[in-house]
């Protein structure tokens, strides 16, 4: 089994459903359109604010601010582009098609995450310039010391969390198990562990809260986080290696 | 050549195919029958691979699935018709398959034409009626233009133009010198299509045999005889030397004697008969006798009732466990 034959027929089944190109666009347009907003809100803002908060003011991450919501979009992509297999039943064709199940496996993750990248360099690069413009005199320079490792990390945190998202469904197999249990860790339970104090020492290990501090130039206020901007992201990377790897060992063993 | 070897098939505690032995050969249609729940997919999904057995081997051609290079190219399967991602159109879903096994693309309009789904080719899945969907993937296990054929209860859902259809195809396959291996419940599908049959009920073997000599061992013929005067009429009989044996429903039955005689001999004794009538005792009853000790869920007749409706709340909760047969 030459592993060209099945990279060539996973490009054709993500390329031949609609789910591919709503949830990558979505992604794409949520995350650049919600960053735009937010930056004219901060430029606004910006007299008003303490001295402190001034000093910390990152126009980069700002910029990056709609990838909150724009990665549960990605984290749909992930989540379909594997259960797909499953909720349909396409799964038996699939594995007596190609019974090396690692084969299958990492070949449909490479073509998806492949396309994750590209569009979440493209969705990077985008918020960044378009929301630098609406900045005005705040905007940060792509030439700045850290801001190009920012931007190029924004594009590799949306690939990471589609690919986290691909493992935990090739695990779970049922598209509203995994959605469900995504879709509020990221959206509500990381975002608050990471933030209060008290949970923070943990929190702060959690992948999204560790991979987005590639996204920062400026330290935040008040930040002790034990990581670098690649410690961080290299936190996240092995959450997604965990997942992936929890996803190839339960596909391994388990009757399709 | 497909070769089970002690298949065994077991989830936890209840046993969904047991110790399997039989070989499917090529040049002819195998009929692989059993009642609903007998294991019929589960033995296919694992001679698949798709599923693990718990015990015993299964080989195509001498070896395991997963050794197979480019397995489509070897055998080519129809599992479930919805086993396909409906928002994918026909062409695609085969193309997808076909790049996955290095099979030319030249071949997804080949078995698009054989199946007649030429002119829906570019229409989603999810559009197609069930026969369209069993035709599509009846394309897919065409697809490697394999040597061996496995369709599981391939005539479900289909209208009687595309059973005709099916049952030609599977024919002309075997003519062809391939191996086709099809599942069905209803023993009259096969007794028109299959050359050979494989019985299971409740994952064992029940017989593997030729078609032909299933008829001839199962279908007895004899003849039925109703009377108002059933004892003389034994004994006149039994001087006949011929034996009657009597029906659950108080008439007899009488083998290898023709209804013209025993009607003569009724007369010279001058016997009434309320009925004199030749029977043939069909496959579908005969299937039904093999394989009633082994029918995991039994319609309740009359002398085997439901439990009554509980009294009380909560009654529905407890279901009686049920115990296979």
């Amino acid at each position: 089994m030459a592993a060209t034959q099945v990279l060539k027929s996973e490009w054709t089944k993500i390329k031949s459903v609609q789910s591919t190109i709503w949830t990558l666009s979505l992604a794409a347009i949520v995350t650049i359109g919600l960053g735009v907003l937010i930056s004219i809100l901060s430029k606004n803002e910006f007299q008003k604010m303490s001295a402190q908060d001034k000093l910390a003011f990152d126009p980069t991450f700002v910029s990056f601010a709609g990838m909150s919501l724009g990665q549960l979009a990605m984290i749909v992509f992930g989540v379909l582009v594997v259960s797909n297999e499953y909720s349909t039943g396409m799964i038996r064709m699939s594995l007596a098609a190609v019974p090396q199940r690692g084969t299958f496996l990492f070949s449909k993750i490479t073509i998806a995450s492949a396309l994750a990248l590209a569009v979440g360099m493209v969705t990077s690069f985008a918020s960044f310039f378009l929301g630098q413009a609406m900045l005005g005199d705040l905007r940060a320079d792509i030439g700045d010391p850290g801001v190009l490792r920012a931007v190029v990390g924004g594009g590799l945190y949306m690939t990471l969390i589609a690919l986290f998202s691909m493992g935990v469904a090739s695990m779970l197999r049922s598209q509203v198990l995994a959605l469900g249990v995504l879709m509020p860790f990221f959206f509500l339970l990381a975002p608050i562990l990471g933030n209060v104090s008290a949970t923070k020492k943990v929190g702060q290990y959690l992948p999204d809260q560790a991979g987005s501090k590639i996204m920062q130039v400026v330290a935040p206020a008040g930040d002790d986080a034990p990581y670098g901007p690649w410690g961080g992201l290299l936190i996240m990377a092995l959450w997604v290696a965990a997942a992936v790897a929890g996803g190839y060992v339960l596909l391994r063993k388990r009757d399709a | 050549m497909i070769e089970l070897t002690g298949l065994t098939k077991r989830y936890g505690e209840k046993v969904a195919v047991d110790h399997l032995t039989f070989t499917v050969r090529p040049g002819i249609v195998t009929g692989f029958l059993g009642p609903n729940g007998a294991g019929k997919s589960t033995t296919m999904r694992m001679v698949l691979g798709l599923d693990n057995p718990t015990a015993g081997d299964v080989r195509i051609d001498g070896k395991h699935y997963a050794d197979l290079r480019d397995p489509l190219k070897y055998i080519g399967a129809l599992l479930d018709a919805k086993a396909m991602h409906g928002g994918r159109n026909a062409y695609n879903h085969l193309l997808c398959l076909a790049q996955s096994n290095g099979i030319p693309r030249s071949r997804v309009s080949e078995v698009l034409e054989t199946v007649g789904l030429t002119s829906v080719a570019k229409k989603r899945a999810k559009g197609f009626s069930m026969g369209m969907g069993q035709r599509l993937g009846i394309a897919g296990a065409l697809l490697g233009d394999p040597e061996i054929l496995m369709f599981d209860e391939p005539v479900n859902g289909l209208d009687p133009e595309g059973i005709h259809w099916i049952r030609n195809l599977m024919k002309a396959l075997a003519s062809q010198g391939r191996t086709v291996f099809v599942s069905s419940h209803l023993m009259s599908e096969m007794a028109l299509t299959a050359d050979h049959l494989v019985v299971i009920g409740q994952g064992r073997l029940l017989a593997d045999t030729s078609m032909a000599g299933f008829i001839r061992e199962n279908s007895r013929s004899y003849v039925r005889l109703r009377s108002p005067e059933q004892e003389r009429l034994r004994d006149v009989m039994h001087e006949a030397g011929i034996t009657a044996v009597s029906a659950a429903n108080g008439s007899l039955e009488v083998d290898g004697v023709t209804s013209e005689q025993l009607g003569e001999l009724a007369a010279r004794h001058q016997l009434v008969l309320h009925e004199l009538s030749p029977q043939q005792a069909s496959l579908e009853e005969a299937f039904m006798r093999l394989t009633a000790e082994s029918v995991e869920y039994h319609a309740h007749s009359d002398g085997d009732r439901p439990e009554p409706p509980g009294a009380g709340w909560g009654a529905g909760v407890q279901q009686p466990k049920r115990k296979g047969v």
